[in-house]
């Protein structure tokens, strides 16, 4: 019998960890990703990851408290098991990158320093410098570096997801592409992981990096995978804008301090230091006393929107506030934010510490995902908790196993046997809005926790005795076949037009889907106004249905690839609009100023789309596993009687 | 090559109507190809950088004789300066394109920004060059710490700040390559049986330290100096100091290299007097 190998494809947190763990079990990886993984967008992470800790533990928070607010910072939208086992892992998960020697900023004493975040009243954000994210993704490229020289991984860097291949229900293999050579291929494999995080590219300009476009999910979805709350798409409050792309500025700089404001008059052209204090509107800190300006990003970025959209008071009339850290010792940032505040610098041009910086929303985070499973372990109230009271003592310790069954196959198993999603690429652990530095803890966990799931799905299911390498060659033949046949048919559009007329342009094209988006689906939401994106979508697909690329080669041809990617984007872009038309409610990051209340009886259930052999999306709801906690209002204690500053009357009407 | 040191950010007021500006670059269809330049103008919004007039040449590739090409193919990432994938030669200076600003590589009317791949790597396409050599570097001085595995056993070594605030620095390396383009000593090696012995290069030498210096990675030190003590090793480097002068990160190179080469002298003598 031949050996059994995994397929891990995404080389970032979560595709790292994964490799690492299954390599350790002794099972060979062939590791999959479009850039060198070192390059992979986990890199630009900056704020931090988060965990409960010995210091934060003695003024009476615990995992179970983080577990308690993930859920209500996720809105009552997440399956609440899986969420129970990440946290109570994540200190043990810091243990082991500290031990892998990310350089975790310190205490004085030499203990891991801690920032506050987004969402709690505690102290449990470890970081390293101002790029976290860069410095956990190095320390797992150095093990998997070991692992590869060691022979337990093989990495296929510069080759391209195209499709899994599926064989009698279940995944036996993927196709994919030498970005250089374009030679097409199939892989065998017992399981494969999908591991290629967001979509960010879908609306055009985000956070993300320009390898963020979510295509590879999409041709997952296409070929029979399930992908549950698209809907749920995180417009983060705060980024610089740019021509190219929105570059983030992290939730670290509200954490460390930093306060956002608007001049109380509107169109003050006054420089911001000549603008004194009382005339100057700390909209966060006067609406929510308690967590000011370090609220959930979804309230944080709808307050910012509606500053500037609806009453008109943003800097200088434009789309912008101040992120205001001067009054902060210069030293004391440089140590702590110097590399996000080197990003501004760069790419802005003024120095954040003496001059407050320019900010608006921008897409950051897909909470949404491919559809998973898993297996619930051994915490079974009987009944739902109430909220959990901050500091008081948790019902339950951190023992592993209580959340989910530590080994259990499905953990993050696809409605396909053989086919997991793991980090960004599924929707398990944020609901409908993700905590600031919970990103990195879920993609590491999903690595460790259920790289152990595939590990003992393939020694104990079905791969056990039939192992992929064994398998007639009818389906990795055809998967192979029908993607030459994709990328020879788009090749040929290139002798008979012109490639610069707009309808038929891929740019032009992945421009307008990337403006769609962003106008439909983001910060506020309407029914009319979706069904209208819904329209654009159908028209842009007609369009690209006739797409005419400008470059024929055969070798390295990238316009070919991104033309590709967007055929598979919009298919991606119909199911987050569609989620967002079906869910007619407010919750979390989706909210709809035609249904601004949130609907427990009806939408407290996962949206879960499914993609006909023709590429269009249907929706059901499927009910959520919420036996932990009961939902409560999600207000943050927060001040006024507006219930949701998207619901304002316009600034003309109330003056 | 000259290599001048980073300019500081120039001031910049509101915006203003976009500039036309001439981008030359350096062309190749594969390898073995011939190069060859072609040129573009594009109308550059204020605040722009080079990645962004590179998207604006693919969705429109006619050159600025108004003759129809094939889009320029280039490597990025992040578009914020954190993944090292972008890197290229511009106006005669390796750096990363995501962070180049066209108001400060070319901050006059008439301007001209000339775009070209590294030359110590295999071009791929056009500006993407083939870099696998350098994380090749990278397994040569087992640039990781040996842990014992993914398990769950408690927390690392304790480490003061000003230990980490030493270790962060180093940790940041991007590998994009620009200490390699700008080092007199590290040429273009295609041969991928001669990386072993070739020289390794600034980036790799500063990572032996960082792990040399970290409590659990110095458990294999001697296998790291080993490595770079033979043939390509830190003795190769001429210490033209070049590599410092373009590092993005402000690596402290120099300062590694000769940490890493004062251990080497320490090792073969231990090496020598144990036989
Ligand atoms: C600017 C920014 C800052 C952030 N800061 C934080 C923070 O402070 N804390 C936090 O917790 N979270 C943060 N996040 C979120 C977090 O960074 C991401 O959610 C996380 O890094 C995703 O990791 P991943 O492993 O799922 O995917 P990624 O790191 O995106 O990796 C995806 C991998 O898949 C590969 N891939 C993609 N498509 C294909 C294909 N078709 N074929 C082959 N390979 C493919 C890519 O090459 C890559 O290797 C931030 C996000 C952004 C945008
Ligand atoms: S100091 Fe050494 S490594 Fe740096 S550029 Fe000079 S020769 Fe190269
Ligand atoms: S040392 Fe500096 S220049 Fe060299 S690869 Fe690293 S980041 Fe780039
Ligand atoms: S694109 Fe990542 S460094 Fe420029």
């Amino acid at each position: 019998m031949s050996q059994h190998r995994v397929i891990v494809v995404g080389g970032g947190l979560a595709g790292l960890a994964a490799a690492a763990r299954v390599a350790e079990a002794g099972l060979p990886v062939d590791l999959f990703s479009v850039v060198p993984v070192k390059r992979s967008h986990s890199v630009c992470a900056q704020g931090g990851i988060n965990a409960c800790n010995d210091v934060a533990r003695q003024q009476g928070y615990s995992e179970y408290e983080h577990f308690d607010e993930t859920i209500y910072g996720g809105d009552f939208l997440a399956d609440q098991h899986p969420v129970l086992e990440m946290t109570n892992t994540a200190p043990r998960i810091i243990d082991l990158l500290d031990r892998m020697g990310v350089p975790f900023n310190r205490t004085h004493e030499g203990y891991r320093d801690l920032r506050l975040f987004g969402g709690s009243l505690f102290k449990r954000t470890h970081f390293a410098g101002a790029t976290t994210g860069q410095q956990l993704i190095y320390a797992l490229d150095e093990q998997v570096r070991r692992c590869e020289s060691e022979g337990k991984v093989a990495k296929y860097e510069f080759w391209e997801f195209l499709r899994p291949v599926v064989r009698e229900g279940r995944c036996v293999g993927i196709v994919a592409q030498d970005m250089r050579t374009m030679q097409v291929r199939a892989f065998r494999a017992d399981a494969v992981v999908m591991a290629t995080g967001g979509c960010g590219m879908v609306f055009g300009k985000s956070t993300n990096s320009v390898i963020c476009t979510g295509a590879a999910a999409a041709r997952c979805y296409r070929d029979g995978v399930w992908y549950a709350n698209p809907e749920m798409i995180q417009v983060h409050p705060t980024a610089i804008p740019g021509a190219d792309k929105l570059r983030l500025m992290s939730e670290s700089a509200r954490g460390e301090g930093g306060r956002v404001w608007v001049p109380r008059r509107p169109l003050d052209e006054r420089a911001p230091r000549d603008i004194p204090e009382s005339e100057r509107f700390y909209f966060l800190e006067e609406k929510y006393p308690a967590y000011g300006n370090i609220v959930p990003r979804d309230i944080a970025t709808r307050e910012i929107f509606d500053i500037c959209v609806n009453q008109g008071l943003g800097v200088n009339g434009g789309n912008q506030v101040y992120l205001d850290l001067t009054h902060k010792d210069p030293e004391v940032l440089s140590r702590k934010l110097g590399g996000i505040l080197e990003i501004y610098e760069k790419f802005v041009g003024d120095d954040p510490r003496s001059t407050p910086m320019k900010i608006f929303p921008a897409v950051h985070y897909s909470m949404g995902g491919l559809w998973t499973q898993f297996t619930r372990g051994s915490y079974a109230p009987a009944t739902p908790l109430p909220k959990h009271r901050s500091a008081s003592p948790p019902p339950i310790d951190a023992r592993p196993g209580q959340g989910m069954l530590p080994g259990a196959p499905n953990n993050m198993m696809t409605n396909v046997p053989g086919l997991y999603a793991f980090g960004e690429v599924n929707y398990a652990y944020h609901g409908a809005n993700r905590l600031g530095a919970n990103a990195l803890l879920s993609c590491i966990f999903d690595g460790l926790f259920c790289g152990a799931s595939v590990v003992n799905f393939i020694r104990n299911d079905a791969p056990a005795g039939n192992p992929a390498a064994d398998l007639p060659p009818a389906e990795f033949d055809a998967g192979e076949k029908r993607e030459r046949e994709r990328m020879n048919a788009l090749l040929g559009t290139v002798a008979d037009g012109r490639p610069d007329e707009p309808a038929t342009n891929p740019y032009a094209i992945g421009k307008e889907l990337g403006d769609e988006m962003t106008a439909a689906c983001t910060v506020v939401r309407t029914g009319p106004r979706l069904e209208q994106c819904l329209r654009r979508l159908g028209e842009l697909g007609e369009r690209f249905a006739r797409v005419k690329l400008a470059d024929a080669a055969a070798w390295s041809n990238q316009s070919f690839a991104y033309a590709r990617a967007i055929g598979d984007m919009l298919v991606l872009a119909q199911a987050i609009a569609r989620g967002a038309l079906e869910r007619r409610e407010s919750r979390g990051a989706h909210y709809r100023t035609d249904f601004p209340d949130r609907d427990d009886a009806t939408f407290m259930k996962a949206t879960v789309a499914r993609c006909d052999a023709r590429g269009v999306t249907s929706v059901a709801l499927d009910p959520i596993d919420a036996s932990l906690i009961q939902p409560t209002a999600r207000t943050y204690g927060k001040k006024d009687d507006r219930k949701d500053p998207g619901k304002a009357a316009p600034a003309a009407a109330r003056a | 090559m000259a290599y001048a040191p980073p300019p500081s950010v120039p001031r910049r007021g509101a915006a203003t109507p976009d500039r036309g500006v001439v981008f030359r670059i350096r062309r190749c269809d594969g390898p073995g190809k011939p190069s060859y330049w072609q040129e573009f103008e594009v109308a550059v919004p204020r605040n722009a950088n080079v990645i962004s007039c590179l998207q604006q040449i693919a969705a429109n590739p006619v050159t600025a004789g108004g003759a129809r090409t094939t889009p320029v193919v280039w490597d990025a990432g992040c578009l914020e300066e954190v993944c090292g994938a972008c890197t290229m030669v511009i106006n005669g200076r390796v750096r990363q394109s995501c962070s180049c600003l066209i108001d400060e590589c070319a901050p006059r009317e008439g301007d001209v920004v000339t775009l070209e791949p590294m030359g110590k790597f295999p071009v791929v396409r056009d500006l993407w060059v083939d870099r696998s050599r350098l994380f090749h570097g990278l397994a040569r001085v087992r640039a990781w710490v040996p842990i014992d595995g993914t398990y769950d056993l408690g927390s690392g070594p304790r480490e003061g700040p000003a230990t980490q605030a030493e270790r962060y620095v180093l940790s940041t390396c991007m590998s994009c390559g620009c200490c390699l383009e700008a080092c007199p000593q590290f040429n273009l090696e295609p041969d991928e049986g001669r990386w072993e012995t070739a020289f390794i290069g600034a980036h790799a030498i500063s990572q032996a330290r960082l792990f040399n210096e970290h409590p659990t990675g110095s458990q294999i030190k001697g296998e790291r100096l080993d490595a770079l003590m033979g043939p390509g090793g830190v003795s190769d480097c001429g210490n033209a100091q070049n590599c410092v002068k373009v590092c993005p990160k402000g690596i402290p190179l120099t300062e590694s290299i000769a940490a890493v080469g004062r251990s080497v002298i320490l090792h073969a003598i231990a090496r020598f007097f144990r036989g």
